[in-house]
């Protein structure tokens, strides 16, 4: 069974992201980069798959610029096969939905029986691409999973989708598309092994050519990146617990309204 | 009609519209009052009711689209999808507007890719500038918030919850029902089960307008009952930071934060709660914010309104009696 696992390279969360000189995307300098967390239990869901089924083959996709090879060598590290690295500025500036486009066209050339990847990424959280890409290619779609099966015939997958107020459980037919939700599994780390396994195993760059594919403009883009305005400074309640436990209570529903 | 302001119901399963809606419909209707439009409902549903018809009039919507058929229960991407596209190519929107919910993140999405739309999804802000609609979204863990526009309409965006503000509801208003003809698609998914969650009482985390939190400070996860304790006295729903849940102390779908809920309710209590940016990613769009933690370095307190430097097995179980003295009043 062939898996396609959709990976994204994020910005760490701890690292300061600063505004770039056109005000639209950030500053890159000095930023650490990261497989986007959501998208690490997709590639974990995806070897385990393969590993419980005993055959296989895992493949991270992602789209992005030079710097994309990194993150899909760490892919590879964690045990991925090979990796397909969508390179190409034409991509540049594009929207959740030129990704789409894209990894829906590599998708098709690929032909695997399933696509996992994470509810969203998290440095735009979006959250849109795994759910366009399975539209794109006329696919079913469980998102927020956080449990999954693959029945023993490999025609179908069973997955529980979260949903508000419980989690759905469904039987799909491959091929479909699936995201991962925290909960489904704990990513492995790295092995030595695999690192050094890593620097063998093939990363292939393509071109939007090479998928037969006209980049269109953007439908949505950036007006400008803003500093979340400050907030107003806080106040911290002294006093005795019980004289402070009263004042934060007055001082909610007086001054604040918050209640 | 063409032009107008479409908002996708999100329902209870029951025949209900949520809150969430009343709010999203509310945003529609100021900003189609602006463009010379008009804000209306699409409900895809197994089961809609007579007073839910008449909850979506009074809360702004001229018109409402009934999809009624038991095959769009339960949700599922491949059948709601090109209906709700069919519907929006003959009436020409200009805005197609949803939830924050996991199903509407989802549907919005698909719709984007089917139509071949910009989605701007989690916007907390939408702002009519000449011709042009602009979404405010919060990235990079909110420490930034980027403003975004669409090439053409329709303008697709989901609106996260509690941020938008409802209109005053319009007693006695009564809807103009339109129930086109639907061809549904075919099913891919089946359904096997649906699992409910077991039920606290308290209302959703992420709809609710009071949210009490706990992180690694409680020690343990006897402990939270005395924040279920304080929720249930002011009708808050219980969170919980990442290093709680991956203590085990609570289950996932109560984690506030980026690898879980990103909630902004009217007003947020943080108790034994450090303040990680991947806590506040998913909670600083809050309106109140209160921190109480015996460390007064904790970076919560750098975005928190109110703090109390204590120790939270004080002061909880006091904020429970002096709320409880309040509320009796």
């Amino acid at each position: 069974m062939k898996i396609l696992v959709l990976v994204k390279q994020v910005p760490d969360t701890a690292t300061q992201v600063k505004i770039g000189a056109d005000h639209k995307a950030i500053d890159t300098a000095g930023i650490t980069w990261i497989v986007s967390p959501y998208d690490e239990f997709a590639l974990e869901e995806a070897l385990r798959i393969k590993e419980k089924r005993g055959q296989g083959e895992v493949v991270a996709v992602s789209l992005g610029p030079d710097r994309v090879k990194e993150t899909l060598r760490s892919c590879l590290a964690m045990g991925a096969d090979r990796a397909i690295h969508l390179l190409d500025p034409a991509w540049d500036g594009g929207d959740a939905l030129t990704t789409a486009r894209a990894l829906a066209a590599a998708i098709k050339q690929e032909a695997p029986a399933l696509v996992l990847c994470g509810r969203q990424a998290i440095d735009d959280d979006m959250g849109s691409v795994g759910a366009q890409v399975a539209e794109l290619l006329g696919w079913p779609c469980a998102s927020w999973i956080t449990e999954e099966v693959v029945h023993a015939d490999g025609m179908s997958i069973r997955v529980g989708r979260q949903a508000e107020g419980g989690l759905e459980v469904f039987d799909l037919p491959l091929p479909a598309v699936a995201s991962a939700q925290k909960g489904l599994n704990e990513p492995r780390y790295p092995t030595l092994k695999g690192i050094m396994g890593a620097k063998k195993k093939e990363i292939k760059d393509v071109k939007a050519a090479d998928l037969g594919l006209a980049v269109e403009s953007p439908a949505l883009s950036v007006v400008t990146l803003e500093a979340l305005p400050p907030r107003p400074p806080g106040r911290i309640i002294p006093g005795e617990p019980a004289e402070a436990a009263r004042e934060l209570v007055r001082a909610l529903r007086e001054d604040a309204k918050a209640l | 009609m063409a032009g107008a302001f479409w908002c996708i119901v999100e329902d209870d399963r029951q025949g209900n519209p949520k809150k969430v809606t009343a709010e999203v419909l509310g945003e529609a209707s100021r900003l189609a009052a602006q463009a010379g439009g008009q804000a209306e409902a699409v409900w895809l549903t197994d089961k809609a009711t007579e007073a839910g018809l008449k909850l979506l009039a009074e809360w702004g919507a001229k018109r409402v689209w009934l999809c009624e058929n038991p095959g769009f229960a339960p949700y599922r991407g491949e059948v709601w999808t090109p209906v709700v596209a069919e519907l929006a190519a003959k009436e020409a929107p200009k805005a197609i507007f949803g939830a924050v919910t996991t199903r509407q993140r989802e549907l919005l999405a698909r719709l984007a890719a089917r139509v071949g739309a910009g989605l701007a999804a989690d916007s907390t802000a939408l702002a009519l500038d000449g011709e042009r609609l602009v979404a405010t979204r919060p990235i990079y863990a909110g420490k930034l918030l980027a403003k975004m526009t669409w090439a053409k309409p329709p303008w697709l965006a989901t609106l996260r919850p509690n941020v938008f503000r409802a209109e005053d509801p319009q007693a006695g208003a009564s809807p103009a029902v339109e129930r086109p003809a639907v061809r549904l698609p075919a099913e891919q998914m089946k359904l096997v089960e649906r699992r409910e969650e077991a039920s606290t009482g308290l209302p959703e985390l992420a709809e609710a307008e009071v949210i009490v939190s706990g992180g690694r400070g409680m020690k343990g996860p006897e402990n939270f009952v005395i924040l279920e304790e304080l929720a249930r006295v002011i009708g808050a729903a219980v969170g919980a930071s990442r290093a709680a849940v991956d203590a085990g102390w609570r289950p996932h779908r109560f984690q506030v934060g980026q690898t879980g809920r990103t909630v902004s309710p009217k007003l947020y209590l943080a108790f034994g709660i450090s303040g990680a940016i991947q806590h506040l990613a998913g909670m600083r769009t809050s309106k109140v914010i209160c921190a109480v933690n015996k460390d007064s370095e904790a970076p919560i307190f750098k975005i928190a309104d109110y703090g109390i430097v204590a120790d939270l097995f004080e002061i909880a179980p006091l904020l429970t009696q002096e709320f409880k003295k309040l509320l009796e009043k």
